[in-house]
């Protein structure tokens, strides 16, 4: 951040607002996908439709963000730092409201599959994927408050290990696919939820670039770990069976 | 790799690691890479105790338009009055270092001013035709350098001139008519297409926008742009966002130096001198 304050105060006073637009709206989305893996985790539906219901609270703030973004370009023509926090205000808004979208989506699940009876195994890896993709929105948020970019590069490159464990995930699904067609319907619904939580990361890393790009003017100087093998990944019912 | 390879490799580092450099005056400066038409080296600037200019080091590349900016009093339209000798009019201004003009130093006792003006002509603030028609008004310089040999050559020279400067169909029919009689915006082309007329090499601009309506500045910023083609252009501007719009290279001068120096689209997305961002940004107190 620089150190002085623009001339015209309503200048200043415009771009703190959008920060502060920001910072509410990745608290709603942080909340929001806590919310939507609690419900999956203890399959709740009445808080899964809480969580599908506040999903528009933050479709809302990313309309106004980018509103906002937009007359500010018009009118001051922003230069610089200023250009560039208007630039990551937009960039950011479209992650959080994507990541919010997901989190929604894996709420809707849960109401398809609470009924369901659950084999707890099945949750149970979900939840260290969870917990790390939450901890990692939480330290972006923080990344782009303090407009630390070590914490955002920390982040860029914690999203291997939420790759990690969806590749050991979508082969843990499959193989209970494959050891009783029963699961099929649950498993679907399971891997869906995994994958939006890889995706969620992926959006995390998103902003994790546009913090470094804020505060640096220039992009992440390295090639971005790609860690999700399951486009590549198939499970023979051979090996299954030689195993059991 | 044989030894002169390896000679060769050295220097090309060499040169690398100067491309960046800090010169005396500690302002951040990426050497440009290309053809460079004009250079200013260790320039300073006093008038009679005051020095106004502190160490200036900038080179201007050819067929490119280099933006000055910075605050009122910067020294931004000192160090362009330089660059054609503007400043030997004012009795108590020194000038000190060297100034090149396709490397040759235009502070040379032997050099002819009134040619050096020829090829490097100027366009200022306030549009300022002569008072006399608008065909008299381009022909001025050609006829004073004896530029052409015959009427119809004049003729020529003139029409081209109004057509470089965009203003040939506007004024084609009346010619004989005053220059001061045409607008804000057509005073200015025509002033430019008056500086185009001595056959230039570089063209300068003090602020040549700043007494125009944003259609008449279109305009000349659309002939800016044009003009690159054949000709260098440094101008001198208060609007940013016409640095940014006309430019290629940017200098920021900050009490009489210059604070950073590079590309334009670096300077106004990612300035590397805080006072740079805080200037650009309207931070700046």
């Amino acid at each position: 951040m620089s150190s002085t304050e623009h001339i015209v105060t309503s200048y200043e006073d415009e771009l703190e607002s959008l920060d502060k637009k920001i910072a509410q709206m990745g608290g709603l989305t942080e909340n929001l996908v806590a919310q939507a893996v609690d419900a999956l985790r203890t399959r709740d539906a009445d808080l899964a439709s809480n969580v599908i219901k506040d999903d528009a609270e933050i479709d809302k703030l990313e309309r106004e963000i980018e509103d906002q973004a937009i007359i500010m370009i018009a009118r001051r023509q922003p230069m610089a730092l200023d250009l560039r926090q208007i630039m990551a205000a937009v960039k950011i808004t479209s992650d959080l409201e994507r990541i919010g979208d997901l989190g929604k989506n894996i709420a809707k699940r849960v109401l398809s599959i609470h009924h369901e009876k659950q084999p707890s195994q099945l949750v149970h890896g979900m939840r260290s994927m969870q917990s790390l993709a939450l901890a990692q929105l939480k330290n972006v948020l923080d990344a782009y408050a303090e407009r630390n970019t070590e914490k955002a590069l920390s982040v860029w490159y914690a999203d291997e290990e939420i790759d990690a464990i969806y590749n050991s995930l979508f082969r843990e699904l499959l193989t209970y696919m494959m050891e009783d067609p029963r699961n099929i319907g649950l498993c679907t619904h399971l891997l869906f939820c995994a994958k939006n939580m890889e995706r969620i990361g992926d959006h995390t890393t998103n902003i994790a670039e546009t913090v470094h790009y804020l505060v640096l003017g220039s992009p992440i100087p390295a090639e971005r770990p790609k860690g999700d093998k399951t486009t590549r990944m198939m499970v023979d019912p051979d090996d299954l069976e030689s195993n059991s | 790799m044989n030894k002169m390879e390896a000679q060769t490799t050295a220097t090309e580092a060499e040169k690398m690691q100067k491309a960046i450099v800090k010169d005396q005056s500690g302002a951040l400066e990426t050497r440009p890479a290309g053809n460079v038409k004009m250079s200013g080296q260790d320039v300073s600037v006093y008038y009679g105790e005051k020095q106004a200019l502190f160490n200036v080091n900038l080179d201007i590349l050819a067929n490119s338009v280099t933006s000055l900016i910075g605050p009122s009093g910067c020294g931004k339209s000192t160090f362009l009055r330089c660059l054609n000798r503007m400043n030997d009019v004012i009795d108590i201004c020194r000038v000190t270092g060297k100034i090149t003009l396709d490397g040759d130093d235009i502070y040379n006792d032997k050099l002819d001013v009134v040619e050096l003006r020829a090829r490097v002509g100027m366009v200022f603030q306030k549009p300022n035709p002569f008072p006399k028609s608008i065909y008299d008004n381009i022909a001025y310089g050609p006829r004073i350098h004896g530029l052409t040999a015959s009427r119809t050559e004049l003729d020529e020279l003139v029409e081209s001139s109004l057509k470089k400067a965009g203003l040939w169909e506007e004024v084609k029919d009346r010619l004989t008519e005053s220059g001061t009689g045409l607008s804000g915006g057509q005073q200015q082309r025509l002033c430019i297409a008056r500086a185009i007329a001595t056959k230039p090499d570089v063209i300068l601009m003090d602020e040549p926008c700043s007494a125009l309506d944003p259609i008449a500045t279109a305009t000349i910023e659309e002939l800016i742009d044009e003009l690159r083609q054949n000709y260098t252009i440094v101008i001198v501007t208060h609007s940013m966002q016409q640095a940014a719009r006309v430019s290629q290279r940017t200098a920021f001068f900050h009490l009489g130096k210059i604070i950073e120096e590079g590309e334009t689209s670096q300077i106004f997305t990612n300035p590397r001198n805080e006072k740079t961002q805080d200037y650009i940004t309207g931070r700046y107190g």
